[in-house]
């Protein structure tokens, strides 16, 4: 190989620099901040009925989001790659929307199909359903936002694949759930694995939308990230920030995750 | 007939991609689908596999129409261009997938995939994965993988075409051998001629979504039907004004001539072997010499026009420009439907010498 010379070095720096400012040191910062007062402290603020509750909610919403997605994104991804039809390029094109929309969009969207200028209003009170300012409008607004992180992850992955394996599967009988399982999915999982990380992050830290649609009743219709600025607007900084190191902490339990599952699941597939 | 194809249309948009297709294949024969690219030879192919449907005709095997039985439940068994092998499942489970979706149980498939991987060569490569074969083992595989089930027709799309030169050739027998052995109706489809004369008992030749000629490679090659075979098989030239030639009148209505190597013979003006023929020859001279590995293929200006013969390494060295005699054995003429083989009227009852 060539021997490099000092620009390597000098790029190596520019982007450990970068990532140093612009992440490590204000992480380093919620941590500092969060610990101020000692473990125990920090321990009480987590420990605390709104923040606990707020915990499950934000954990709830991230687990059905990441099923609906899952399903949608593989869906989407097949149907995509899979079949030929009139309006493909504007399917895709909305399925990128949710990245290129503002969440706080999203969140009045909901409002507005879903609250009490909606036409939709008289029937779903009448039938006592409520999404605005409940948790149906929280996991609704959140799926929104969240929606392409794993299709767009699957589909490069499918097209580059191509349909033979599947063709050759299905012409020795297969049905179509054993070639996805057998065929299909072995393709996809890294990549799947990698959007629902991404995915479930995303819907935990989801905060634009859902603060519009929530409502902020504490207890209730509070997330992590809305508790964290009720907390912060209230001056009661310490808590803010150990409420905050506890989204961090998930973060990087996620992302630890995948980084495990696929090392151990790529060294299975050398070894043999 | 165990195949057969009657009056099957298949439109793509607006290309005609098969067009009145008809044949049939008697069981047990190796038929190649032989044409250039664009054909429409694999989308006769995937017409019977069922991975396309015609639309028009009927596709009949084994005296039922499975127009409209899925690919799944015809019984074919499919060798990819690609080989299209599960890349995440070992060699054994590759050919073990069939018979799995069928139900089969545990011990037979186990015998069954040891069978086919000790009749394809593949001994103790069962628990590799593809991408740890080589191309001419992912071959061996796929075809392993298509016969496991027992199909009663197989069908392959270029076989041969992922692999390199040298594997091609071993390949190429392996396969025709294999297939003996099994005694299995099979189609492939290539673009190579050599591989379709070399392999199959009988060749579809196909152009344009049509079909040109049904045949042997004997007869294909002998006696091409139309002149897009004729200039497809063989190594061959075209020629007008071909009247100019000794031994040959110009056929009214066919003013165009295809000069294949093996019409053409040449030899130097002191060879002692050919003196008799001397009177019947053209004097040509060497135009160009060009080295093809286990001979010559040499190019001659005859009476104006370029023809090209082949030369066996063993004869003498030749010089460009030298001047030669020629000799021309036969010529085929046609025009855009009609074609005929015109041998040498001079050269008519002749011993030839050396032939």
């Amino acid at each position: 190989m060539k021997k490099s010379g000092p620009g390597k070095y000098i790029l190596i720096a520019v982007c450990v620099i970068f990532v140093a400012l612009f992440l490590v040191l204000p992480l380093v910062f919620v941590l500092v901040q969060a610990f101020k007062d000692g473990i125990l402290p920090y321990l009480a603020n987590i420990g605390d009925y709104y923040s606990l509750k707020a915990l499950g909610l934000t954990l709830k919403t991230m687990v059905i989001c990441l099923v609906v997605n899952t399903i949608i994104g593989i869906i989407a991804a097949w149907t995509v790659t899979r079949y030929q039809f009139a309006l493909k390029k504007v399917l895709t094109t909305f399925l990128d929307i949710p990245l290129s929309v503002s969440p706080i969009i999203a969140g009045l969207l909901y409002i507005l199909t879903f609250g009490r200028s909606s036409v939709l209003y008289p029937f779903l009170s009448s039938h006592n359903i409520n999404i605005v300012y409940a948790v149906p409008g929280i996991v609704l607004v959140t799926i929104f936002v969240t929606l392409p992180y794993i299709s767009r992850e699957v589909i490069p992955v499918l097209e580059a694949k191509g349909t033979d394996e599947e063709e050759a599967a299905a012409l020795m009988g297969a049905g179509a759930l054993t070639i996805f399982r057998k065929v299909t999915f072995p393709h996809i999982k890294w990549s799947l694995l990698y959007g629902a990380v991404l995915c479930a992050a995303r819907a935990m830290g989801e905060f634009g939308a859902v603060s519009i649609i929530s409502g902020h009743l504490r207890g209730v219709t509070n997330t992590l990230p809305l508790h964290i600025e009720i907390l912060y607007n209230e001056f009661k900084y310490a808590p803010a920030f150990a409420v905050s190191s506890l989204l961090v902490f998930l973060a990087i339990v996620l992302l630890i995750i995948r980084n495990v599952a696929e090392l151990q699941g790529k060294k299975r597939e050398k070894e043999v | 007939m165990y195949v057969e194809l009657k009056n099957v249309n298949k439109k793509f948009g607006t290309h005609e991609a098969s067009h009145d297709i008809c044949f049939g294949i008697e069981k047990g024969k190796l038929v190649a689908l032989l044409g250039p690219s664009g054909s429409g030879k694999t989308t006769i192919l995937r017409m019977i596999a069922g991975l396309e449907s015609p639309d028009s005709g009927d596709i009949i095997i084994d005296g039922k129409v499975v127009n409209d039985v899925p690919a799944s439940r015809r019984g074919i068994g499919f060798v990819f261009q690609s080989y299209a092998l599960f890349r995440y499942m070992t060699v054994f489970d590759n050919i073990a997938f069939g018979l799995q979706v069928q139900k089969k149980d545990k011990k037979y498939i186990r015998e069954r995939v040891m069978e086919l991987i000790r009749l394809t060569g593949l001994d103790g490569m069962e628990k590799r994965y593809p991408n740890q074969l080589s191309g001419g083992q992912r071959q061996r595989v796929a075809f392993a993988r298509a016969l496991a089930p027992s199909p009663s027709l197989l069908l392959l799309d270029e076989p041969f075409a992922a692999v390199d030169a040298k594997v091609r050739h071993e390949l190429r027998s392996w396969l025709k051998n294999m297939i003996r052995q099994v005694g299995i109706t099979s189609i492939f489809v290539t673009h190579d001629q050599d591989e379709a004369v070399e392999v199959a008992d009988e060749i579809i030749v196909t152009n344009l979504g049509r079909i040109e000629q049904i045949g042997s490679p004997v007869e294909i090659y002998q006696h091409p039907a139309t002149p897009f075979v004729a200039q497809f098989i063989g190594n061959s030239a075209v020629v007008e004004d071909y009247g100019r030639f000794r031994g040959f009148r110009e056929v009214e209505g066919l003013p165009h001539a295809i000069v294949r190597p093996e019409y053409v013979e040449a030899f130097k003006q002191d060879n002692e072997k050919y003196r008799d023929l001397i009177d019947y020859a053209e004097e040509g001279t060497v135009e160009d010499i060009a080295f093809r590995g286990s001979y010559l293929e040499v190019k001659l200006n005859v009476c104006g026009a370029t023809l090209t013969t082949n030369r066996s390494l063993e004869r003498r060295e030749l010089q460009k420009g030298e001047k030669m005699y020629v000799l021309l054995y036969r010529l085929y003429v046609f025009d855009h439907d009609r074609a005929q083989l015109l041998e040498n009227e001079e050269l008519k009852g002749l011993e030839i010498v050396g032939g």
